[in-house]
């Protein structure tokens, strides 16, 4: 071993060149093409880490699957004598879970077990600006929530003959819900990340919440079913606003009449989701730690 | 870089207390005063609690100071930007690291952030993981993981190189080839500021060995000569009806000569040793615990037993 060890430091020793050590001569590297770097190593973790994959990024998918499959060819959901397939109604509960589950609940868990492994201690003490990093973790984001969205709206058409919108609108609507969503999402997760006092109970503290939130959001059954102060509180958080954003794309408009409010309320989706952003931004900015609650 | 400043670590009065007013604080660095020069190799020795790690740690600029003048190739750690990052390389304990990428990737991406790395691979054939390469962090031991860090602690060709411990959990074979390692970075010109338990690792790297405890530094000299000349007095030992004496002497032949004839007839003396105390014996010393070796000493049960 220590042979090789030896022309190995030879090696080095040759590359600092003629003038030994070059330090200072190159500048760093830019923070963008580190955030690209990073939104790589995130990227290749995810994918290698098998559980992640699956109950995250295929459980909506899996989720739409097995309830279109129970439940679809039971009665129609109607509303104003309109009718949809189950799966259709299913659709865009789906949809906002996995926004969540790939923006806030990825990054909420993996930034909480990366402070309590010391990984973001010794990223620290490196040249990395905390925005590459930061800018890695958005950039996993939008491609998990990106594919999974596409799979999702794949499987409901092909396989549960869910028809889509056809017309510039519905989608001009999408997008802005779809990136509202996941910018709100994104932020949360950094802030929460804070939360959990270990890497062991951050699943939990971090899971619970959107699992709590999809049962009253919407995403399985209709809010207008939930105690009135529990709606109230729903509406508080994103998943809600995000659902019924999506609602109002897949769903005939007829359907807005089966809503809370009997509208599909664009602009209050827009301003709790802006609110949301917001506010997650500058908590996350002002209580974001390097270090574990137990590391000084 | 070389600037002007000949000390590439220049540290006066260096205060940190943790605590709160409820709870009653506490002087983890109670005035330390601390000088590394370029090209030099200086070992922290202390014992867990005597501030080796804070130190270290503000010296890093990971945690803020109370009080005290610091300066880190000529720099305050407290305001220091990326530029500065890029001249330090960190190896830190405590490495839990269960990453599904490779050892080669972990290197490569970790390489990304500087302005002149060093080759990657070469990095990594020089701690010796040339085999691991390809393998997960997750699958690695405790040792291959220290490795691993000293290697991205390396990769970005630091000035200056705090390694925490660096040889916790390596078999001996291991650490002997970690520290050839640090020679190695030495002759390439790095300064390296290492704290560590063992006194040998001390001994065999150090230029310079410092010694902390409760917060400031109690001694500091080579290897060699930590203590002073009066701390490696030798010490006659020998069994006198069942209790061990010790004396310290300049001359222990002459000590040893008196016994033999103020022995029985046979001149057999019970239990004659002559010892040169050792680092770790100074060492011990200085911090406060019971050397085996001290001129009270009664027991020395343990010594012949290391």
């Amino acid at each position: 071993m220590s042979t090789t060890k030896e022309t190995a430091l030879d090696k080095l020793d040759r590359r600092a060149g003629l003038d030994g050590r070059s330090t200072g001569a190159q500048r760093l590297p830019g923070t963008l093409r580190l955030g690209l770097v990073r939104g790589g190593v995130e990227l290749l973790q995810f994918v290698r880490e098998r559980d992640s994959v699956v109950f995250g990024f295929a459980y909506p998918i899996l989720m739409l699957a097995i309830f279109s499959s129970v439940f679809g060819d039971d009665d129609p959901i109607v509303a104003n004598g309109v009718p949809v397939s189950f799966a259709q109604y299913f659709l865009p509960g789906m949809v906002a879970t996995g926004i969540m589950l790939s923006t806030y609940q990825t990054l909420a868990l993996s930034i909480a077990v990366e402070r309590d492994d010391g990984t973001l201690k010794r990223l620290r003490a490196t040249p990395l600006p905390a925005t590459s990093y930061f800018l890695g973790k958005v950039f996993l984001s939008l491609v998990t929530v990106l594919a999974q969205t596409a799979l999702l709206l794949a499987v409901a058409a092909l396989v549960f003959d869910v028809p889509l919108p056809d017309d510039v609108g519905h989608w001009v609507t999408f997008a802005w819900v779809f990136v509202l969503g996941t910018a709100a999402g994104a932020v949360c997760g950094v802030a929460y990340s804070s939360v959990p006092r270990s890497g062991r109970s951050a699943s939990a503290v971090v899971v619970t919440p959107v699992l709590v939130l999809q049962f009253t959001s919407g995403v399985f059954f209709p809010v207008t079913e939930l105690p009135g102060w529990m709606l109230d509180l729903s509406s508080l958080f994103p998943l809600k606003w995000i659902a019924q954003g999506m609602r109002s794309v897949f769903l005939p408009d007829a359907f807005a009449a089966a809503e809370p409010a009997g509208s599909w309320q664009h602009g209050a989706t827009a301003a709790v989701l802006a609110a949301w952003l917001v506010v997650a931004l500058v908590v996350g900015a002002r209580t974001f730690r390097w270090r574990r609650h137990d590391d000084g | 870089m070389q600037t002007s400043d000949p000390l590439a670590v220049r540290v006066r009065g260096l205060r940190k207390r943790y605590g709160s007013t409820r709870a009653g604080f506490k002087n983890a660095v109670a005035g330390l005063d601390l000088d590394v020069a370029h090209g030099e190799i200086v070992a922290v020795l202390g014992p867990n609690g005597a501030g080796k790690t804070t130190t270290v740690e503000i010296l890093e600029g990971f945690r803020d100071r109370d009080d005290g003048e610091v300066a880190v190739l000529g720099e305050d750690p407290r305001h220091a930007g990326r530029d500065w990052r890029a001249r330090i390389g960190v190896v830190m304990q405590d490495s839990r690291d269960m990453s599904e990428l490779t050892v080669l990737e972990k290197v490569r991406a970790a390489a990304a952030s500087y302005p002149d790395a060093r080759d990657p691979a070469e990095v990594i054939a020089a701690v010796g993981l040339a085999e691991k390469a390809k393998a997960r962090t997750r699958g690695l031991s405790g040792g291959q993981r220290r490795r691993l860090d000293v290697a991205l602690g390396i990769v970005g060709r630091p000035e200056l190189l705090f390694l925490d411990e660096p040889t916790t959990g390596f078999d001996p074979q291991a650490r002997r080839s970690f520290w050839d390692l640090v020679t190695a970075l030495r002759d390439d010109g790095t300064t390296i500021l290492l704290t560590t338990h063992y006194l040998d690792e001390a001994a065999q790297l150090a230029d310079r060995v410092v010694v902390v405890r409760d917060g400031v530094v109690v001694a500091s000299s080579t290897p060699e000569t930590l203590g002073g000349r009066e701390a490696r007095t030798p010490v006659v030992g020998w069994d006198d009806g069942g209790v061990r004496r010790t004396e310290r002497t300049d001359r222990p032949t002459a000590a040893v000569a008196r016994l033999i004839a103020s022995a029985g007839p046979d001149g057999e003396v019970p239990g004659l040793s002559v010892t040169r105390p050792t680092l770790e014996d100074v060492y011990l010393s200085l911090i406060g615990e019971t050397s085996t070796t001290d001129v009270d000493g009664v027991d020395d049960s343990t010594r012949k037993a290391a």
